[in-house]
């Protein structure tokens, strides 16, 4: 890159430089072409996780609740709900799209209830060799009599000779343990009846945001198409994969309106300021070559781009463009005095890209990849952005290239430079009382919730809730997970849990638990399940025992005798016969094969009211001895995984600062001057954390990237009252001339560091009217930030008679 | 003394008492005479709650003896059902709205009433019986009494098929507005009696 003293008449490296730009140009858009765009929260989950985060990561993007679609039905009459719940179902039992459609009616009980008989002795944990003992015989033979003299007696009375021990009794029992909403005309409905409920499970994972789409578009079509769909009524969708699909929709119109307003609002600003729509064109050349670089480089990073870069992106345009109005204002007026820009100020220039680039980098280490993808997206656009300004740019003026003259704005400007030295003490006041509001909210400057950064809207995250608590559907927050090397470890981990889990229950300390091993008992259990089974002649022998004392005779029982016989030598279950059965859904989701690895989840269900002792917990399975067990809070974990990278986010920053500092002072070699151009930066960052305190704003992590870039942005302010007092660069050579405005900077930048950190400010303020919260936050940290920095380093710029 | 005037009050007091009484009996007697239904539903809807002991015999075709129980039943109007068992063995059966909780021993068994439809007409049957609740009533099943308001049978035969196919015949009788007995025949054959005695009326 040593074309620069030379450029002048060379016209073939102009035409150099030109080509390898469109060549880069045209790379990037092959790459972006090519990119895949996420809006989910994969971007801000980890990136090399441990295996609780692991098994966290799994169940946000393909776990069973990422699946669930739940609807609800609202307006018109009970009756019509769930006749329109009836018909919405009906349609989409036939999607393959959906593996489930419940909405209460019967579908599959008769199958599960066959299974469940069939499989009676294989299934319930009962079956021991002492039941089948003449006592035990006795006593369960007893017992079922006592259920068929009890008002249950109705259900069970045609089950008794083929099930005298009431097996299915107990598996029946195990699959009430959920509570499910009341039924209205046959369909579900909400607890206040103003509601007919529904709960879809969909095939695709809830990461899979296009199928979740076409499920809801599936959904919706099926609601406007019922043979009683009426104007009265309303369908209502929530879920996880419905989160992602508006989040997807409400980011995606965002940026693309706020790119667009930004776009409009920057260029008739910079029109009003250049009145030539040439170097409106040109000024937004770099903008562009330094979003494409930015996504081109993030894609390639990652794989995939986040639509939260995106829309980040957009506000860096107002920072990119920073650039060219240097170039362009800075430059003194006349077709070829750009070269002499960029001897006088490239330098400054290149030094500003430097620290922001400095900055930016530390967050290339967070585990955050949305956090990295915003500093590779920020370093890759301002090299691109500057590098195009410098050398390609100036080649593409044309020779009468002229702006209007700025220099009456720039001189006022200049004048109140003159005396903005006397509000040095306002400005340290105001310091002071920023850095006391900081000291006072410190404990509460952050918010370390993970849901902080969800698009989420708030009246979404409240229909979710109140269809949630309708439906009492599982909101999957705790679970015991067992990993292993094959299905048949983790299932027999699982049975040991369970027991463990059950005291558990019996001591109150848990509603009810899930398991895998409940539908899909591990082999070795099944087969000592039919090892308990006595042999035939054996078992009528007992049996005849049993009877005695009891009120009915033997005879009574040859239908179980020949069950039992059957049980005996039946083949065992295995996944497969659970197809086409309610269980086969619930083992899919709870039993998880990812390559040698098996992990089986048991959910559990917190007591009514109250919380789950996950120390007691904790306790009870540690005391099994059992590797690979843990226990997981699922919400507890994620919100640590986000205060984990908020802190490391912190550090990165801090870090951050320390190479920007480190850089100056190799660069300027002088600590004093090095000060003098933190100092504004520190105390624009101070001062509108300060304000964001007082507004009640808790800081997430966004606010932090936007104090990053307002020291990346201010960096150039700072850089450029400096120039002034050193007109001279270290290695910048004696080339430049003393100018008649020496003694201060001159009129012509402090108008270009205005109107580019205006153009800046309408970039990232436009952000602050965002509804997603992580774009929002960038807003209101960058837009003030900026201009604070600007006024900052003004106010403790050397004076010239200092 | 006022002689003269005594023989007319005390023959105007006679004639008040007595279209007093009658038209305090006239009800009465039009119970006796026009006791029907509406009257008895009337009647049963005006009792909010009751507390009682029962006896139960089943008499179940596959057991060769009948089985008896006994314990004690609350009810509170509209929907709240409970019958305690104290004897053979304790156990609990409660109906509200529409769920069915039972409780044997630490087995609780929470089941809605919904998901068992004969059951849930089986038991509607008696709680719209209790609540005076003629249309629910009417809904399940055909009505007919039988006797006097001082003795009187109401038979219920169920309407649906799902129903027939597990109970025939639910007979209940009284004395008054009280319940004294719950007859239930059951499609195959088996049959329970329950008798009850009321212990106090809030």
């Amino acid at each position: 890159m040593k074309a620069a003293p030379a450029w002048r008449g060379r016209t073939a490296t102009a035409r150099i430089a030109i080509v390898l730009w469109l060549a880069f140009i045209l790379a990037c858009g092959i790459i972006i072409s090519r990119s895949q765009f996420t809006t989910d929260l994969s971007a801000f989950l980890p990136r090399s996780p441990t295996p609780a985060q692991q098994l966290l990561l799994e169940q946000i993007r393909d776990g069973l609740a990422s699946r669930l679609i739940l609807v609800g039905i609202e307006g018109a009459d009970a009756s019509t709900r769930a006749m329109l719940s009836k018909q919405i179902a009906q349609r989409l039992r036939a999607d393959p799209a959906f593996v489930t459609v419940n909405n209460g009616e019967p579908v599959s009980a008769e199958r599960d209830r066959a299974f469940l008989f069939n499989n009676r002795y294989l299934l319930s944990p009962a079956v021991t060799p002492a039941r089948f003992s003449v006592d035990g015989l006795n006593a369960a033979l007893s017992d079922s009599i006592d259920l068929l003299a009890s008002p249950a007696g109705l259900l069970v009375k045609s089950l008794l000779p083929r099930d005298p021990t009431g097996e299915m009794v107990q598996l029946l029992d195990q699959q009430n343990s959920g509570t499910r909403p009341q039924k209205i005309d046959g369909a579900w409905a909400s607890r206040d009846g103003a509601r007919a409920l529904m709960l879809m499970q969909t095939r695709a994972s809830g990461s899979d945001t296009d199928a979740q789409q076409r499920a809801m578009a599936a959904i919706r079509q099926a609601f406007d198409a019922a043979p009683g769909a009426t104007p009265a009524a309303r369908l209502v969708m929530t879920g996880p994969g419905v989160f992602s699909v508006t989040s997807r929709d409400t980011i995606k119109s965002q940026v693309s309106r706020l790119s667009i307003i930004g776009i409009v609002i920057i260029a008739a600003f910079l029109l009003l300021v250049y009145r030539s729509f040439t170097a409106l064109a040109l000024g937004f050349l770099p903008v562009i070559s330094g979003a494409l670089a930015g996504i081109a480089a993030v894609s390639l990073g990652f794989g995939m781009v986040h639509g939260i870069t995106l829309g980040f992106g957009t506000a860096l345009i107002g920072e990119a463009v920073d650039y060219s109005i240097y170039l362009f204002l800075q430059s003194e007026q006349g077709g070829s005095d750009q070269q002499h820009w960029i001897k006088r100020f490239w330098p400054t220039v290149r030094l500003g890209v430097l620290t922001s680039i400095f900055g930016f980098a530390s967050l290339l280490l967070s585990g955050f990849p949305g956090l990295a993808q915003l500093g590779l997206y920020s370093i890759a656009g301002l090299m691109a952005a500057a590098t195009v300004t410098r050398f390609v740019l100036p080649h593409l003026l044309p020779a009468n290239f002229r702006i209007h003259d700025g220099s009456a704005v720039g001189l006022a400007l200049s004048h109140l430079v003159q005396r903005a030295a006397a509000l040095r003490w306002a400005a340290a006041i105001l310091l002071l009382a920023a850095c006391a509001i900081l000291a006072l909210h410190r404990a509460s400057l952050w918010n370390d919730k993970i849901s902080s950064l969800s698009p989420v809207s708030h009246a979404d995250v409240a229909l979710d809730s109140s269809l949630r608590a309708d439906m009492g559907a599982p909101d999957v927050r705790y679970l015991v997970v067992v990993s292993g090397a094959s299905r048949e470890s983790v299932l027999r981990s699982s049975e040991q849990i369970s027991t463990i889990l059950q005291t558990q229950i019996d001591q109150g300390e848990l509603a009810g638990f899930e398991s895998p091993s409940r539908y899909l008992p591990s082999t070795a259990t099944q087969r000592a399940r039919q090892a308990s089974l006595p042999p035939p002649a054996v078992l009528e022998t007992r049996l005849a025992q049993a009877v005695q004392g009891l009120p009915v005779r033997a005879q009574l029982f040859t239908p179980f005798l020949a069950d039992v016989a059957a049980a005996r030598s039946q083949p065992l279950l295995q996944a497969a016969d659970l197809e086409q059965t309610s269980m086969a859904m619930a083992v899919a989701a709870l039993l998880i094969q990812q390559d040698q690895h098996w992990s089986a989840l048991l959910p559990l269900t917190a007591p009514n009211g109250a919380g789950i002792n996950a120390s007691r917990i904790r306790a009870a399975l540690s005391a099994t001895d059992l590797p690979d067990v843990v226990f997981v809070d699922m919400k507890a974990e994620s919100d640590q995984l986000y205060s984990g990278y908020l802190d490391e986010a912190i550090l990165l920053s801090l870090g951050g600062l320390v190479a920007i500092t480190g850089l100056l002072l190799l660069v300027l070699r002088s600590p004093m001057r090095v000060v003098r151009i933190i100092a504004p930066l520190a105390a624009a960052v101070i001062t509108v954390t300060a304000g964001l305190a007082v507004f009640g704003q808790q800081l997430i992590i966004l606010h932090l990237v936007g104090l990053l870039l307002v020291v990346a942005v201010g960096s150039n302010y700072a850089l450029f009252f400096d120039r002034a007092d050193h007109r001279l660069l270290p290695g910048e050579g004696a080339t430049a001339e003393p100018k008649p405005s020496d003694h201060a900077i001159s009129p012509r930048t402090l108008a270009s560091m205005l109107i580019a950190s205006l153009t800046t400010v309408a970039g990232f303020g436009l952000l602050s009217f965002s509804n997603v919260s992580i774009l929002q936050a960038l807003g209101v940290t960058v837009a003030p930030g900026v201009i604070l920095a600007l006024i900052y380093s003004a106010i403790f710029a050397r004076q010239p008679n200092a | 003394m006022t002689p003269p005037a005594f023989p007319v009050f005390s023959l105007r007091v006679m004639r008040r008492v007595l279209v007093a009484l009658a038209l305090t009996l006239v009800p009465a007697i039009s119970h006796a005479a026009e006791w029907d239904i509406d009257q008895l539903m009337r009647g049963l809807a005006q009792i909010h709650s009751g507390h009682a002991r029962f006896v139960e015999k089943k008499f179940i075709a596959m057991l060769d003896r009948p089985v008896e129980s006994s314990g004690e039943l609350f009810y509170t109007a509209p929907d709240r059902l409970e019958k305690r068992t104290i004897k053979p063995k304790p156990e609990s059966m409660t109906v509200d709205a529409g769920t069915l909780v039972i409780e044997r021993g630490r087995q609780k068994h929470r089941l809605q009433l919904q998901d068992y439809p004969e059951l849930a007409a089986f038991i509607d049957s008696i709680r719209g019986t209790l609540a005076g609740d003629r249309k629910a009533l009417e809904r399940n099943s055909q009505m007919s009494l039988e006797g006097t308001a001082g003795r009187w049978t109401l038979q219920l035969l169920p309407l649906d098929e799902k129903m027939q196919a597990v109970v025939t015949r639910i007979r209940i009788s009284g004395v008054r507005y009280a319940v004294r007995s719950i007859e239930i025949t059951q499609a195959d054959g088996d049959s329970s009696l329950m008798l009850i005695e009321k212990l106090t009326t809030p």
